[in-house]
């Protein structure tokens, strides 16, 4: 039997029409395996090569090479269409509502005090302060006498004092880790201390008998006031926004001189007058100063060689005013409605 | 502190600019100004009227129509005002104007009350004839003024009608409020004030006018005085006034008096209490006929005394408490109040002034011991300057010559130790500069130093304090002033030139923040709860008489007892906030704290630093079991690099579940415990239905064991293999049993195993258990043979079999 050029394209027309055909992946199979499968008709045609004319062999195969190629190009076109076919359809079967609620891990809720904290704790550890902490029971030395606040004082009685006996209480501030810190003898000190303080100031919405400070010292040779208003815009700006702006009033420490309270340009308003800064544009938020010489010498530390500025800064004042908390009892209750929502 | 602007410019005469402007300049230099009030707020078109003529009205019993002057024209005004007569001088609020209050003296409305003409029953009224609650003071300050009446001027004064009204009441003025620090004690006077706004402003300062004063006899013929005790009375100056006409004071006397919210009384009482404001130097009047042998002697109170002071309140008196007394009896509580049996009344002939100046921290103690602050006493615990007590005593004394309301006895009986000198201070003109970081010049700080009354000696550089600057002692003290008067918003904004450079945070408080991330992934929430609680706490907690717990440190003075001690143990505060929730129906609350406990070094009552423990206390009800909150102890501990095994011992706490509870041990040590709340203890925390679960860990156990410096030691190359046990076992046998023969006997190719089914009931025979484990097996260096893994397995078998332990085929 001769293998007509004919009978080729006839094949391979036919061939060309079932793959047209074939609407599933089973099908294209059915027609590979009918016409180039192992008794396919395109194999069938090749059993007659036999008889082909020698000189004609090289010729003709290439013919069927030629038809063969053809299918399967056309079969495996026709396959990667089906399957295209086939996954955009489970694909669009596997649709899911993504408006569904989350499957959500409940995590807990730092509380505002800590996360202003935070936010303290780096904005002055970036600025190369080391955190330190103090005795919550302290000593009257500490909480006064070393802190230019002798037996006396009239400041003692202005910072209602929960005593243990007569020479331990419940420290009214934390500026005796100040003296703490400056007995250890290692200068330069560059420190914040944050921590519990105590007053006895009854419960209300303004008041806590037990609230945190952070206390903030620099000794080191060459220091200024100049710097001390540097050092506080810098982290004013950092806690509220660059745009914040600082005014610096004078003030009366008995542990500093020069002694200062720093306002802020309220950061509701911008300063134009809101109920947060009651209509006054700025917001007091701490109190600083030059460390009095007098507090230096009874720390051993030469008031002519060195110099200092500290820095108070009240914790809850901070939480209070930034996450707009109108109830200081609220911070007290640790009920998780008010949690949650920091 | 509050001064009337008028006052100021007595002292301050060239004083020119706005309120706002004076409160801001004064808060800058250092007198903070907490605000000011107009004593004209909302009071307009407020003219003086008279009145012409005073018809009935024709329709209304209670009414009364008024013809009134007011000067451009005459207006009918129709009243129900009592207290008008024809040709009486009243304040008139033309229609259009505004007044302050309404006549019943409530509270003023923010702006004002608007009056406009209109019809009174028929009867048309131009305005409103004014009470001094509609001017927005009151009867307390105007004692003058009717009740439920207009308030009447004087005719006398040459008030013309037209005139203005408010600036003939004297409250064309402005009431300036000061927070005066302690250290300003000359501050607490109009004076002080004043000098402080000539030095802000760089304007003059003009003293009162004080003459010389007396007649030729001798205030020591009349009076002597005895301090007996002079640690508490610096000086006593008296002088004698005879012949006193009580009468009203003058005008002037009274508006002043009246802006700085004073009523006036009479001449003698306000003269005494118009210095008192002026000076700053609180002054007494003694009735002379009533102090017995002449004298005054300044002496301690005796223990048990009792004492009359003029309110009529008798006082209990201890032997700090510093008297006035004459010759036989106190006449006085020193600095505080003085006594019925000595008050100057309207039949007074003779008076005795003192001046004088005590103890202020004694006079703080006594008159919180007694019970009674005073004007007086308020400020003399500020303690004050001695020489300012002779100056107050000459006003007082010109004052009343100026008045003309008695004879002043000439010289004064005035007994003092050493009065304060004037102090000297270096002058370092560099040295501020370099303290403030400034480039002030020398004469730039002398000229603020002389507008501050510091005088400078050029030949020994020395700046020469005035007495009442007790507060400028030192250098910093000098750099102050310089830094006030020059500006604090012009120092310059600069960054330290500091070499210290490292910051960070300390280890333990690293430890913190990992428990405090760790809490917080597994859901719980930070609470912060107080460090002082009840005693009751401890029966809450169901804790035995003697447990140590209930040794904790009292504060003397709580703010009550529910604050009285210092917390020993960390659950109240946690339990308390958890019924917070519970009792607000907060669903699946879990809470923690970090915060310290307090623990006594030695007996009771401490005499040291007590101990200070940091807590990690966790406490949740809910959706949470034992094992889950076993789960947040151990993966902290995992977390803080404490790769050890933790173990559990059974405990015997309290306020927790008798067979729910243990204590948590690394290392030998007790670092924790854990457990569900006995429903005792829940019960006396209202939250008898609730199952709740707390987990405490004792921080510096952690601290001292954590390390952060995680070692890689390779993923595991060969395979692992795993054989499963499953076992019949005795029901006293805990798993931690078991787990200690999986490890003593796994030995080194023992990679980890897991319980991964308890049962007990049915198909198990009583008093058993069944348990199921998986435990795998690798070596690090090559694959195992099954003889190695056999003959492990075998020796875990031994060590359960002698626990009594059987294997399940």
């Amino acid at each position: 039997m001769a293998i007509s050029k004919e009978d080729l394209e006839q094949i391979r027309d036919r061939a060309l029409e079932a793959i047209k055909e074939a609407g599933a992946l089973e099908a294209l199979n059915d027609v590979r395996v009918a016409f180039t499968g192992k008794k396919g008709e395109l194999t069938e045609v090749l059993k007659g090569m036999k008889d082909v004319a020698k000189e004609d062999r090289p010729k003709v195969g290439a013919l069927v090479n030629e038809t063969r190629d053809i299918i399967e190009d056309a079969i495996n076109k026709a396959k990667e269409n089906l399957e295209a076919t086939a996954l955009e359809a489970r694909l669009e079967n596997e649709t899911i509502d993504v408006t569904l609620p989350a499957k959500r891990r409940r995590l807990g809720h730092m509380h505002p005090n800590a996360i202003a904290l935070d936010e303290l704790e780096r904005i002055f550890t970036g600025m190369g302060y080391e955190v330190v902490e103090g005795p919550e029971v302290e000593k009257d030395y500490y909480n006064f006498e070393a802190l230019n606040i002798p037996a006396d004082h009239p400041a003692k009685d202005e910072q209602d004092t929960f005593y243990i006996n007569g020479d331990i209480l419940l420290r009214t501030q934390t500026s005796g880790t100040q003296i703490h810190e400056m007995e250890k003898g290692r200068l330069p000190i560059k420190m914040i201390s944050p921590g519990r303080v105590f007053r006895s100031d009854e419960v209300d919405a303004t008041h806590s008998p037990s609230f945190h400070q952070i206390e903030g010292l620099l000794i080191d040779e060459e220091v200024t006031l100049a710097d001390l208003k540097g050092t506080l815009e810098t982290f004013a700006k950092k806690l509220f926004g660059e745009d914040t702006k600082v005014k610096f009033r004078p003030h009366h420490f008995p542990f500093t001189e020069p002694s200062a309270e720093m306002d802020v340009s309220c950061f509701k308003c911008g300063g134009k007058g809101c109920r947060f800064c009651k209509g006054e544009g700025w917001i007091e938020i701490l109190g600083c100063g030059m460390v009095h010489p007098h507090v230096l010498e009874m720390c051993k530390i030469d008031p002519i060689k060195y110099k200092g500025f500290a820095f108070g800064i009240g914790l809850e004042r901070i939480a209070l005013l930034k996450y707009e908390i109108d109830d200081m009892r609220l911070l007290y209750e640790n009920d998780y409605r008010f949690l949650e929502q920091f | 502190m509050k001064t009337p602007l008028s006052w100021i410019q007595t002292f301050v005469p060239d004083l020119n600019c706005t309120d706002q402007e004076f409160m801001d300049a004064m808060t800058m230099s250092g007198t903070k100004c907490e605000g000011y009030e107009r004593l004209d707020k909302n009071l307009e078109n407020i003219v003086i009227g008279k009145i012409e003529k005073i018809e009935r009205h024709p329709d209304a019993d209670k009414l009364i129509v008024c013809q009134v002057d007011v000067g451009s024209e005459k207006v009918q005004i129709v009243t129900g005002a009592p207290n008008v007569s024809e040709g009486d001088i009243v304040p008139v609020v033309l229609s259009g104007g505004k007044v302050a209050g309404g006549h019943d003296g409530g509270p003023l409305p923010e702006n004002g009350i608007k009056i406009k003409a209109g019809k009174l029953r028929g009867v048309e009224s131009n305005g409103m004839m004014c009470s001094i609650e509609e001017l927005g003071s009151s009867r307390d300050v105007y004692p003058d003024a009717a009740e439920d009446g207009i308030y009447l001027l004087p005719k006398d004064a040459g008030l013309k009608p037209g005139d203005d009204a408010i600036e003939a009441l004297g409250m064309r003025d402005t009431v300036f409020d000061y927070e005066i620090t302690s250290n300003r004690v000359d501050c607490y006077s109009i004076m002080g004030v004043a000098r402080e706004a000539a030095a802000t402003f760089n304007l003059p300062f003009h003293y009162p006018d004080v003459k010389e004063t007396g007649n030729s006899e001798k205030a020591s013929d009349y009076i002597s005085v005895d301090i007996e005790d002079k640690d508490l009375c610096t000086r006593y100056i008296a002088r004698v006034v005879k012949n006193i006409k009580i009468g009203e004071s003058p005008d002037w006397m009274k508006k002043r008096l009246r802006a700085c919210g004073i009523r006036p009384i009479s001449n003698i009482v306000d003269i005494t209490n118009f210095v008192m404001l002026e000076y700053g130097q609180p002054m007494h009047a003694f009735d002379l006929s009533t102090i017995a042998g002449n004298k005054i002697v300044v002496k301690r109170a005796k223990d048990g005394d009792t004492f009359t002071t003029l309110d009529g309140e008798e006082r209990k008196l201890d032997s700090d408490v510093l008297t006035i007394c004459d010759g036989e009896k106190a006449v006085a509580l020193a600095g505080i109040m003085g006594g019925e049996n000595s008050m100057i009344t309207d039949s007074v002939h003779d008076v005795l002034f003192e001046a004088a100046t005590f103890n202020g921290a004694n006079i703080r103690k006594s008159s919180k011991r007694i019970g009674l602050r005073t004007d007086s006493s308020s400020i003399f615990e500020k303690g004050l300057d001695p020489n300012n007590a002779y100056d107050a005593m000459e006003r007082a004394c010109s004052l009343i010559e100026e008045l003309g309301c008695g004879e002043v006895v000439g010289g004064r009986v005035d007994v003092h130790g050493e009065l304060p000198e004037k102090k000297r201070i270096a002058f370092e003109p560099e040295r501020i500069n370099a303290f403030l970081g400034t480039d002030i010049s020398k004469d730039a700080m002398l000229s603020y130093f002389k507008r501050l009354e510091v005088e400078y000696d050029e030949n020994k550089n020395e700046l020469v304090v005035p007495t009442f600057r007790q507060d400028l002692i030192g250098f910093a003290d000098s750099s102050e002033e310089v830094a006030r008067l020059y500006g604090y918003d012009k120092i310059p904004t600069t960054l330290p030139k500091d070499t210290s450079q490292i910051g960070g945070i300390p280890f333990k408080i690293r430890v913190e923040n990992i428990a405090r991330d760790t809490a917080i992934a597994f859901g719980f929430s930070q609470g912060y709860c107080y460090s002082f609680e009840s005693p009751a706490v401890f029966d809450k907690l169901r804790l035995p008489e003697d447990a140590p717990e209930r040794k904790a440190i009292q504060i003397s003075n709580p703010l009550g007892v529910d604050f009285s001690i210092m917390r020993t143990i960390p659950l109240n505060g946690i339990l308390g906030s958890l019924s917070t929730n519970f009792n607000h129906r907060n669903e699946n609350v879990r809470l923690f704290e970090l915060a310290n406990i307090y623990l006594p070094k030695t007996e009771l009552p401490i005499t040291d630093y007590p101990e200070e423990r940091m807590q990690f206390t966790l406490g949740a009800y809910g959706d949470i079991d034992f094992y889950e909150m076993k789960g947040v102890v151990e993966e902290f501990i995992g977390k803080t690099g404490m790769d050890g095994r933790i173990k559990y011992e059974v405990s015997k706490r309290s306020y927790l579940h008798p067979g729910r509870q243990a204590d948590v041990i690394y290392d030998g040590a007790k670092v924790g415990y854990l457990g569900e709340v006995h429903p005792l203890t829940a019960k006396a925390y209202d939250m008898a239905k609730a199952e709740v679960y707390i987990a405490v860990i004792d921080m510096p156990e952690i601290v001292q064991r954590a390390s952060f410096e995680p070692r890689y030691s390779g993923v595991a190359k060969f395979p692992a293999v795993s054989r499963d046990l499953s076992m019949v076992v005795p029901e006293n046998i805990c798993a931690q049993d078991i787990d200690d023969i999986i490890i003593q006997r796994g030995g080194k190719i023992l990679e980890s195993y897991k319980l991964f089914d308890v049962y007990e009931g049915e198909q198990i025979e009583r008093g058993y258990k069944s348990m199921a484990y998986t435990v795998v097996f690798r070596a690090k260096d090559k694959t195992l043979s099954e003889d190695e893994i056999n003959s492990v397995m075998k020796k875990i078998l031994n060590g359960l079999e002698r626990l009594g332990i059987e294997l399940r085929s």
